[in-house]
């Protein structure tokens, strides 16, 4: 054990105890035993050919499985996603497992030894670079002629503009668009998804409605949506609201808000003032809405007021009125911005 | 302003619910064999008749249950949230203590209190009676009303989610229809009402449907991972993807069985 | 026999080759002219020669960036396949397809291409799952391939920027998952943009503009889409494989770190080489990584968009969540208080600003730093390739203990509502928890962190002096009762003792010869502070004449329990290292 010690580098931490040197190689059964290495060269070939048929079984299953109107299911699963995946992640895993098996059971397993070498140069390379750099820059003449430098820098400087000014048109500028939504005063709230009008008296104490602005689901002459695609998700984005009926007695209307109620029945901004998650989850008792965001929580009660979590601003009320039919409609836009604070927002 | 409002969506229920006018005797007699059970179980948080009771400190100890209707009785005790197992706690959904005969009399009797929303029938909450494509624009107009209404508490697959303060949203998974459609009139607990001047029958019929089409669609993708989102799947991710795999690298550095002999000369290892 | 044995401790000299058949045939075969083909053009064979028996050491903890590595490419594979059916499009279009609940509903091509591969092509939804489990694994694998390199030690010199690198690549990764996320056009990816949009917006200054820029106009336009898109197939995977490319040339160019042991030094790497035995092992790795890949895909719903159905502004889902990797900062946000400034007409949202965009920053940047301020602190400037156990680098240990609180804390925090529901606990309660725990827990970790390691330390001190607890009661003839010890074996020693001494920083001169403080003094004293918390309280390892000492003690001690050698109960024969035939733990008497 001693004679391969001599090619082992001595280091500091060689103390208290001498390094030992590496251990005799010690064989594998399989090394020794032609039968046990015929055993694992079957073995190894036994996986491979398993995962073959795990393959035909995938072609199998691809064509004989449908996707689509009549998809095949299985058990409560959808048998496509379910034998394609079985199928090929055992015929994968089972080449892995071979060539790995092939590896422990038949391959050499000598261990070897490397030597490291350092990372940093050669002192004589080191002063070769510096050489070569010094007389690269010397005959470009780039230090006597400071005039070709610095005007090189100048203009190969300016052309960062251009980079950064070519991004200018990817979105235009905020304008006052955060400011406004689609809401006008007059304006009728309707029930999301189905767009209908919502008269009072059909709202009983506790009835929570999701709603929009009659514009979302209005129709041109022709039949065709006003607002669609990405300008009617815009819209929707900023006016979605929810509308809640309580107990009047329940309610404290804010300061200048005393006519923005109607019947105990509140309207407030869908979007929460924290992120933007619309948020719903009204808690009837309390009057308190949760956002499944980030769990801010908002009083309906008292002017849609944080009580819990990470928003930092109420929720924006939408003040409300009846017409002549009994439906409710809008007094008029938000007084602020709805949705997540900005800068400029003061 | 509060009385008209209950009589006069009592009168709509009236409207909406012709199953309720059947043959007023066994009603009666219905209703005297619930105020027998009502006596025996359910006087002690509603009082004698229905009214409620206070506590010392003012706050309902059991609430009036004069009209909440009979859709409200059937929904807490069809669900088994009603008898509480503990007063103050927010009900859960367990075996119903009563049974079905005993729950229609003490539904009755609580309809007859005042008016109210009444039990839906069949014909209410199933799509039956329409035709293939009908169900079909039935069912896609119900996802998009439970996707706008529902899941924002009770999650994308009827799971249920968290409420403030310890509340919880229920799993909808296992209700029965009749009982969904009556949560959605009554509005149990913390939950909101969707009264029928809210979500129109048809629409609590088609978010029924939806429900129920969701119910029997094939797991396309395999185990549901308990149908909670991301956070389950970051579970299996680091459990099943990383557990395994490190499982498997532990295995290929693993040294494998030595032996004390050697090969003989010759022989190629 | 005995050849065998001489030959295989200088195993260098005789493992090139396991076969007794020469390795080229006489005649050129058909290959040979390709290889001498290619070679003539690109000298592969100096190259080759040189790598092909590259030494690779073996262990477990050394494949764990394999696997980031291997699913990054069953990413690719995947991902290549879901391009040719999804349209990264934002155009409105009205659902037709054959999955029936959402048959009429308007949608945008994304979301119903991202149908179509779900349900009317064949394995389309197979890749779209394996492909988002890989994405999962993928940024897991990285993460505790990152743990794995900083508690042993192996982010050291000369490896200071294949860390920086590494840290790049989980940066970006996330990035990548989250772009990934967002593509679809579901419920889940849209509240995923709409909360970014708000995240952008708290910016100071330029928020209002970059959601703009960013979205081609107000939220969520019909831009945002199309955008991520290239993103997330082109640009970060472009400079994710650059990056990649360069962390594997500087483990090959630095070879391997390995763990201390006999016959391996800081000069040199023991291991199998390259081919064929790393090959096979890292080769059959791919296919292991891409098979469970596979089967999760396969059997493992994951991002179920039919359920979410398509993105709109006005719905949400409780349990609306980000992938895993997101949900630290997503904790942050749940759990900050809502702190809003307004002053000089102007708004500042720390409640999003801080949580989400300064603490990311803040995390990484920490991340990044992590080796040169070790290097600061200790003035440790040699090269090393040895590991070290966790436990001897107490403090460093206790440091990412305290990080991965601070870090799991914040993750379980973005879970809030799932454990409150799981739990049967008040979001409210665990918010509040929360706010305290961020920063009293990471505390508490560190100090008993770092009292475990030196713990451990003075057990690995106690072994190696006394030797290891046999469990094995002794009674001398005085009746008294003793544990009997008995010492390691010499390679179990050498490994206990392979390590450095860790000497504690002290500034040279305090003041110069004018007796004026020498430069950055003040500096000097932060740092022999912070070195003294390194290494002041660790247990060094015993020197030559203490070990002697203990061992001259031992033999005493032996000597005195001699009588009992040979008979059943000494104790010897039940180590494991000795036959016991015949023999039975009470003696046969």
């Amino acid at each position: 054990m001693s004679d391969n010690h001599d090619h082992l580098p001595a280091t500091t931490q060689e103390e208290p105890i001498a390094n030992p040197g590496l251990p005799p190689h010690t064989w594998r059964p399989t090394d020794v035993d032609e039968r046990l290495a015929k055993r694992a060269e079957r073995q190894v070939a036994g996986l491979f050919g398993l995962s073959s048929i795990c393959v035909i079984l995938f072609l199998v299953s691809y064509f004989t499985l449908k996707v689509g109107d009549n998809h095949t299911t299985f058990a409560g699963f959808g048998a496509s996603t379910i034998a394609l995946g079985s199928t090929l992640g055992a015929a994968l895993l089972l080449i892995g497992i071979g060539i790995i098996q092939w590896a422990r059971k038949l391959m050499g397993d000598h261990e070897i030894v490397e030597m490291r070498h350092p990372a940093r140069s050669s002192d004589e390379d080191r002063q070769g670079t510096l050489d070569a750099l010094a007389l690269g820059l010397e005959e470009s003449g780039i230090g006597r002629r400071p005039l070709v430098r610095n005007s090189l820098l100048g203009s190969v400087a300016l052309l960062g503009l251009p980079a950064i000014v070519m991004l200018r048109d990817l979105g235009p500028l905020p304008g006052d668009k955060l400011y406004h939504t689609v809401w006008k005063p007059r304006m009728r709230v309707v029930r999301d998804v189905v767009g209908t009008p919502i008269n009072i008296a059909d709202l009983e104490i506790g009835d929570l409605v999701n709603a929009e602005p009659e514009i979302i689901f209005a129709v041109d002459e022709d039949g065709e949506h006003v607002l669609r695609g990405a300008e009617l998700q815009t819209a929707k984005s900023k006016a979605a609201v929810i509308l809640l009926r309580m107990d009047p007695q329940d309610l404290t209307p804010g300061k200048g808000r005393d006519n923005w109620a109607v019947d105990g029945i509140v309207c407030y901004s869908k979007i929460c003032t924290h992120v933007g998650c619309p948020i719903s989850l009204n808690e009837r008792k309390t009057h308190h809405l949760l956002c499944p965001c980030h769990q801010s929580t908002f009083d309906l009660a008292d002017s849609g007021k944080v009580v819990f979590g990470p928003a930092a601003r109420a929720l924006p009320q939408l003040p409300l009125m009846v017409d002549d039919e009994g439906f409710l409609m809008a007094q008029d836009d938000f007084n602020e911005p709805v949705g997540p604070s900005f800068w400029e927002r003061g | 302003m509060l009385m008209l409002g209950l009589v006069m969506t009592g009168s709509l229920y009236a409207a909406f619910a012709p199953a309720q006018a059947e043959s007023a005797e066994s009603d009666t007699e219905l209703i005297a064999e619930g105020r027998e059970l009502f006596l025996i179980s359910c006087v002690f948080c509603h009082g004698q008749n229905g009214e409620g009771v206070l506590t010392e400190g003012g706050t309902q100890y059991g609430p009036s249950l004069a009209g909440v209707g009979a859709a409200a009785a059937d929904f807490q005790l069809g669900t088994g949230r009603m008898p509480l197992v503990q007063p103050g706690a927010q009900g859960a959904a367990k075996a119903p203590v009563f049974n079905e005969d005993e729950i229609a009399a003490l539904s009755a009797y609580v309809g007859s209190l005042g008016p109210g929303p009444a039990i839906p029938d069949e014909g209410d909450y199933s799509i039956e009676s329409l035709d293939d494509e009908e169900r079909e624009e039935a069912i896609s107009r119900g996802g998009q009303i439970f996707l706008t209404n529902c899941t924002a508490c009770h999650n994308f697959s009827g799971n249920g989610g968290a409420m403030p303060r310890g509340g919880q949203a229920p799993s909808i998974l296992n209700t029965s229809p009749e009982h969904i459609y009556e949560a959605m009139l009554t509005g149990p607990g913390n939950m909101d009402v969707f009264s029928n001047g809210n979500l129109t029958p048809e629409e609590k019929r088609d978010v029924i449907a939806y429900i129920e089409t969701m119910r029997d669609q094939p797991e396309y993708g395999g185990f549901g991972l308990g149908g909670l989102g991301p956070v389950s799947e970051g579970l299996f991710g680091w459990l099943v993807g990383i557990g395994g795999l490190v499982g498997f690298a532990i295995w290929i550095a693993a040294h494998s069985t030595r032996t004390t002999k050697a090969p003989m000369k010759g022989t190629d290892a | 026999m005995g050849a065998w044995l001489t030959m295989s401790i200088d195993t260098s000299k005789v493992a090139d080759t396991n076969s007794t058949t020469a390795a080229t045939p006489k005649k050129p075969s058909k290959a040979g002219v390709v290889a001498n083909w290619a070679d003539e053009r690109l000298g592969l064979g100096t190259v080759m020669k040189k790598n092909l028996r590259k030494v690779f050491p073996d262990h477990w903890s050394f494949m764990l960036g394999e696997i980031a590595l291997w699913s990054f490419v069953v990413l690719l594979l995947s991902g290549v396949f879901l391009t040719l059916w999804f349209t990264p499009s934002m155009g409105e279009v009205e659902y037709q397809g054959s999955y029936s609940p959402l048959r009429g509903v308007e949608m945008s091509e994304a979301m119903a291409s991202t149908l179509k591969l779900s349900f009317d092509v064949r394995g389309g939804l197979l890749m779209r799952q394996m492909h988002h489990w890989a994405a999962l694994i993928f940024i897991a694998s990285m993460m505790i391939h990152l743990l794995r390199v900083y508690f042993t030690g192996a982010f050291r010199k000369p490896r200071e920027l294949n860390w920086v690198i590494g840290s790049l690549l989980l940066l970006l990764g996330t990035l990548e998952g989250f772009t990934g996320y967002s593509l679809p056009d579901d419920l889940l990816s849209g509240t995923g943009i709409r909360a970014a949009d708000g995240f952008m917006k708290s910016m100071p200054v330029v928020g209002t503009y970059m959601s703009f820029f960013l979205f081609g106009g107000e939220f969520p336009g019909e831009s945002i889409i199309p955008r991520l898109y290239t993103v997330h197939v082109l640009l970060i995977p472009g400079i994710l494989l650059a990056l990649i490319a360069a962390h594997m040339l500087l483990l090959v160019y630095h070879k391997h770190t390995q763990w201390p042991g006999p016959g391996r030094t800081e000069e040199n790497v023991v291991g199998f080489p390259m081919l064929p035995v790393y090959a096979a092992k890292a080769g059959g790795f791919f296919f292991i990584v891409f098979g469970v890949a596979a089967l999760m895909g396969g059997l493992l719903s994951i991002n179920p968009i039919w359920k979410f159905g398509p993105y709109d502004p006005t719905k949400v889902t409780a349990g609306s969540q980000p992938d895993w990797y997101m949900g630290w900062p997503d904790g942050a946000l749940r759990i900050m208080p809502g702190w809003e400034s307004h002053f000089l007409g102007v708004t500042l949202s720390w409640n999003v600003f801080l949580p989400i965009i300064v603490l990311p920053g803040l995390m990484f940047t920490i991340l990044m730093m992590l080796p040169f301020i070790e290097a600061w602190i200790t003035g440790d400037k040699r090269d090393h390739h040895l590991l070290q156990r966790p436990r001897n680098a107490p403090t460093r240990t206790a440091t990412m203990v305290a990080l991965m609180t601070f870090y799991g804390l914040m993750w379980a925090a973005g879970g809030n509502d799932i454990i409150a529901i799981k739990l049967h606990l008040s979001i409210n309660q665990i918010t509040y928890f929360m706010r305290a725990a961020v920063f009293i827990g990471p505390v508490i970790a560190f100090f008993i962190t770092r009292r475990w390691c030196i713990s451990l330390q003075r057990h690995d001190e106690q072994k190696l002096l006394h030797g290891y607890e046999t469990g094995i009661i002794m009674r001398s003839a005085e009746g008294g009762y003793s544990e009997r010890h008995l010492p390691i074996s010499d390679e179990a020693a050498y490994k206990l003792t392979a390590r450095d001494r860790d000497e504690v920083w002290t500034p040279t001169t305090e003041t110069d010869s004018n007796g004026i403080p020498a430069k950055g003094g003040r500096l000097d004293g932060v740092r022999s502070k912070l070195s003294a918390l390194m290494y002041a309280d660790n247990v060094q390892k015993p020197t030559a004449e203490e070990l002697e000492a203990a061992h001259h003690h031992a033999d005493h001690e032996h000597e005195l329990q001699a009588p009992l050698e040979g008979h059943s109960a000494d104790g010897h024969q039940f180590d494991g290292h000795h036959a016991v035939d015949g023999e039975s733990l009470r003696g046969d008497h």
